[in-house]
């Protein structure tokens, strides 16, 4: 508790993300004045009437955002409805779940591409080891006739093996040829990709019902349970996403392995003069990073998605990047900034229906929060803020 | 510090005096799919159906007809062969030379096995490979501008998309192929700037941010593409596109002509960009201050060289070179610009910077190369071969990841690539 409080006060990083994700907002309120053509054209006469386009502008900014907390929170109108019994309380819900439905598999790619980081090691390829732990679980979902609760555990270790294999080639070549992980599995993502939508058209893969590229349905005893009734979508994968922080965070700070990996991480030369197998860790790092990109893939490939089709991963594991970044590295940390994302998704998806701004824009939110967090001499440079000691610093910078 | 491809905590690396050379490697390596093209792919072929390679654009015309079958085996067995004399490591000094042999030989039994009973237009193949190369070698280009004065760039695709984007959106607006051409720069140029600026001035981790600012043009093409251009094609996403200009006497010649005399813009200037910035790179002054800064940068700042001003310099042209790139898919190609339009090419031309090993000649190679897989992948879907189309769109990154492993060769990166320089 006292380290807790601790951290919270004296953290710089706190009030730099805050800014952070302040200064992205406003990015994309720029950006959604400067797509509205109508705001544009007033604009022009701004000097006739400077307070009707200000409080024009004002209130496509307000519709825009009040739409994102809408579908991302709660809808007060929903709550006031479901106390009148307009509408059921499962409404009410529907926005928390569909944001934890989205934060569910960026939780594993966020912790994928993070573990990576504490073990030195930039694992762009998340992207990847999502696609393959899709084509694992979905495999063993629809192949392998189990009974029910057997077969989600084999589908989800199936996930977990077909990342951790596309991790493992990246391990092995790092630590057998010194070839840079980042290039590596910049590589096999596409490879994955390209090897994902060859498999969907193979006879006993695709669906035969159907003309375009896509799998089978996976069997329903491997289908991840529902959380909720009326409708709402969250599944189990959320408190699998849970659980695996907590393990990831054991891992890091409880463990041996964990403590090597840090040690690598922060220090190769060291962690070898110390007796460890740099190697050997590198490899284990990748492994396990590729085994949790793995079952971000399989989360969604057995929770909302049900079949294998070429946009199966979205960009899950790109995000996961972006998230394991605004989360430092740190699971809890990661888990708070996939709940932030998974928000921002759901409630996209609302303004983009009511408010008619395209979802797109919450990728640019992302973006330039992530710019903001990876240069906080930035954030420091434009709120003029003190510099503080054993503050925000720059991230590490290493060549290829 | 982790400075080359090769780090040096690698104990299981074999020394270049083992057994294992890079010649047995490859010799090992042609032996086997040698074998594979004779004794497998030779025969999908159908027995006697002659394979007629058309000189021309198209299949009518002066045609060469090999038979599909036996050519496929006669050329699977030279590979093999030659990749036998290399594994017994005695022509070393032949590496080259006969590395070429073998992959040609291979591509051509391929080619035998699976043309057979159709027909392929090799001018056709080759403007293709030409014009699906472009963007590439462009991004290339841009990638090794930046990379050589020691600032890695990821956000090749970025710097792609971005062109693509204010091409079509400017070149719309304003009804002209040039302005497209100068906004797809702008475009490039932007992209580039955030990253000179994060990279330099605030010491950003490159990579971090490469792929931060991909995420960033992602977004940002992806929402003014649904908010504008989606909503209101003819006003926004209309542009006209760059007519070819066909060289006289030149654009005759078989192959070669359609390849690159009878392009639009977009083909000279590439073959332009790849002298002037060879020539640039490696005989002039400014040229070796710019790989003097990607080496050693506190060498060249003893020196006077101002390391600061020239790396800006660079990765500013670099993403003009790049945003240039982006405008061949809208105002050079299809005309509009569409969602994510670019998907991967610009990584495709971080794979031809890498196994190009960081010269502009590499790299236009080897996006060639890519290009040609590229065409080769789209002609064997039409004729209906049984070589996924898939597996040989892998090719450009299966040959990057074998490049970076040091399988095949070993390529090293300007030795302060990604290094921020604080002057102390």
């Amino acid at each position: 508790m006292k380290r807790f409080l601790r951290a919270a006060v004296s953290a710089n990083t706190v009030t730099v993300t805050v800014l952070a994700v302040f200064l992205a907002l406003l990015v994309g309120a720029v950006l959604v004045v400067l797509s509205s053509e109508e705001l544009v054209a007033e604009y022009g006469y701004f000097f006739a009437t400077p307070s009707t386009v200000l409080a024009d502008t004002w209130a496509a900014i307000a519709d825009a955002y009040s739409n994102l907390f809408k579908g991302a929170v709660v809808d007060p109108a929903d709550v006031s409805g479901a106390i009148a019994g307009t509408n059921s309380w499962s409404a009410v819900f529907g926005p928390v779940s569909e944001t934890l439905t989205y934060t569910a598999p960026l939780i594993f790619t966020g912790l994928a591409v993070a573990l990576a980081f504490r073990g030195g090691m930039f694992n762009i390829g998340a992207q990847g080891q999502a696609v393959m732990g899709c084509v694992g679980g979905a495999l063993v979902g629809f192949l392998i006739p189990l009974p029910p609760v057997l077969h989600l555990i084999a589908a989800l270790l199936g996930a977990a093996a077909g990342g951790a294999l596309v991790g493992f080639v990246a391990g092995i070549l790092k630590a057998r040829t010194g070839a840079h992980e980042v290039i590596v599995t910049i590589m096999l993502n596409y490879i994955a990709l390209a090897f994902l939508q060859w498999l969907i058209s193979q006879p006993g893969i695709h669906d035969p019902t159907r003309t375009d590229a896509i799998s089978k349905q996976v069997d329903g005893s491997a289908r991840l349970p529902l959380l909720g009734t009326g409708g709402l979508r969250v599944n189990l994968g959320i408190l699998l996403g849970v659980a695996a922080t907590i393990g990831v965070a054991w891992l890091l700070n409880r463990s041996t392995s964990g403590f090597e990996l840090r040690a690598v991480g922060l220090n190769p030369a060291a962690a070898r003069t110390a007796g460890m197998s740099v190697g050997r860790t590198y490899v284990l790092v990748m492994v396990l990073a590729g085994a949790l990109g793995g079952l971000g893939g399989g989360v969604q490939v057995l929770g909302t998605a049900a079949k294998l089709t070429g946009q199966v991963a979205g960009q899950i594991g790109f995000e996961g990047i972006t998230v394991a970044l605004l989360g430092r590295g740190k699971p809890w940390g990661v888990f708070a900034s996939a709940v932030l994302f998974g928000a921002l998704h759901a409630g996209g998806n609302r303004m983009q229906s009511r408010s008619h701004v395209a979802i797109d824009l919450i990728i640019v939110v992302q973006a330039v929060i992530v710019i903001f967090i990876a240069a906080p001499a930035l954030v420091k440079a434009i709120f003029r803020l003190r510099a503080s000691r054993g503050a925000a610093t720059t991230g590490l910078a290493k060549g290829w | 510090m982790a400075t080359t491809l090769t780090v040096y905590n690698t104990p299981q690396v074999a020394p270049v005096t083992g057994f294992w050379s890079r010649a047995r490697k490859a010799g090992l390596a042609f032996a086997v799919l040698g074998v594979l093209a004779a004794g497998v792919l030779a025969f999908q072929a159908r027995a006697g159906a002659p394979a007629r390679f058309a000189v021309g654009v198209t299949t009518t015309g002066f045609a060469i007809s090999v038979p599909g079958r036996v050519g496929a085996i006669v050329l699977g067995i030279i590979c093999a062969l030659t990749g036998g004399v290399l594994l017994t490591g005695r022509y070393d000094r032949w590496l080259r030379s006969l590395s070429a042999l073998g992959l040609g030989t291979l591509v051509l039994s391929v080619l035998c096995s699976q043309v057979a009973g159709h027909t392929m237009a090799l001018g056709d193949l080759a403007r293709t490979t030409v014009l699906g190369a472009l963007p590439l070698v462009f991004g290339a280009l841009g990638g090794v501008l930046c990379e050589r004065t020691g600032v890695i760039n990821v956000a090749i695709e970025g710097q792609l998309l971005t062109g693509a984007f204010a091409a079509s959106l400017f070149g719309t607006l304003a009804a002209s192929t040039w302005v497209g051409l100068f906004a797809a720069a702008a475009g490039g140029l932007f992209i580039a700037l955030l990253l000179a600026v994060l990279a330099i001035r605030y010491l950003v981790d490159q990579v971090v941010l490469g792929v931060v600012l991909n995420v960033f043009a992602l977004g940002l093409t992806g929402f003014l593409f649904t908010q504008l251009m989606q909503r209101n094609t003819d006003k926004y996403n209309f542009p006209p596109t760059f007519a070819a200009w066909r060289i006289p006497l030149l654009g005759d010649i078989p192959i070669v002509g359609p390849a690159l005399f009878r392009s639009n813009v977009f083909g000279y200037l590439a073959i332009v960009l790849v002298i002037v910035v060879h020539v640039g790179l490696f005989h002039t002054r400014w040229g070796l201050r710019t790989r003097a800064v990607g080496e050693h940068p506190t060498a060249a700042d003893t020196v006077g060289i101002k390391v600061g001003w020239t790396r800006y310099r660079n990765v500013l042209l670099g993403g003009i070179v790049a945003g240039i790139g982006g405008a061949a898919l809208t105002v050079g190609d299809v005309g509009g610009f569409a969602n994510n339009m670019t998907s991967g090419k610009g990584f495709i031309a971080l794979a031809a910077v890498i196994f190009g090993r960081w010269s502009p000649l590499g790299a236009t190679l080897a996006a060639l190369l890519f290009g040609f897989s590229q065409a080769l992948a789209a002609f064997l879907g039409i004729v209906g071969s049984r070589i996924p189309t898939e597996f040989l769109g892998m090719l450009p990154y299966v040959v990057t990841i074998i490049a970076v492993a040091g399988l095949v060769g070993r390529v090293r990166a300007p030795a302060a690539d990604g290094q921020p320089y604080v002057k102390g």
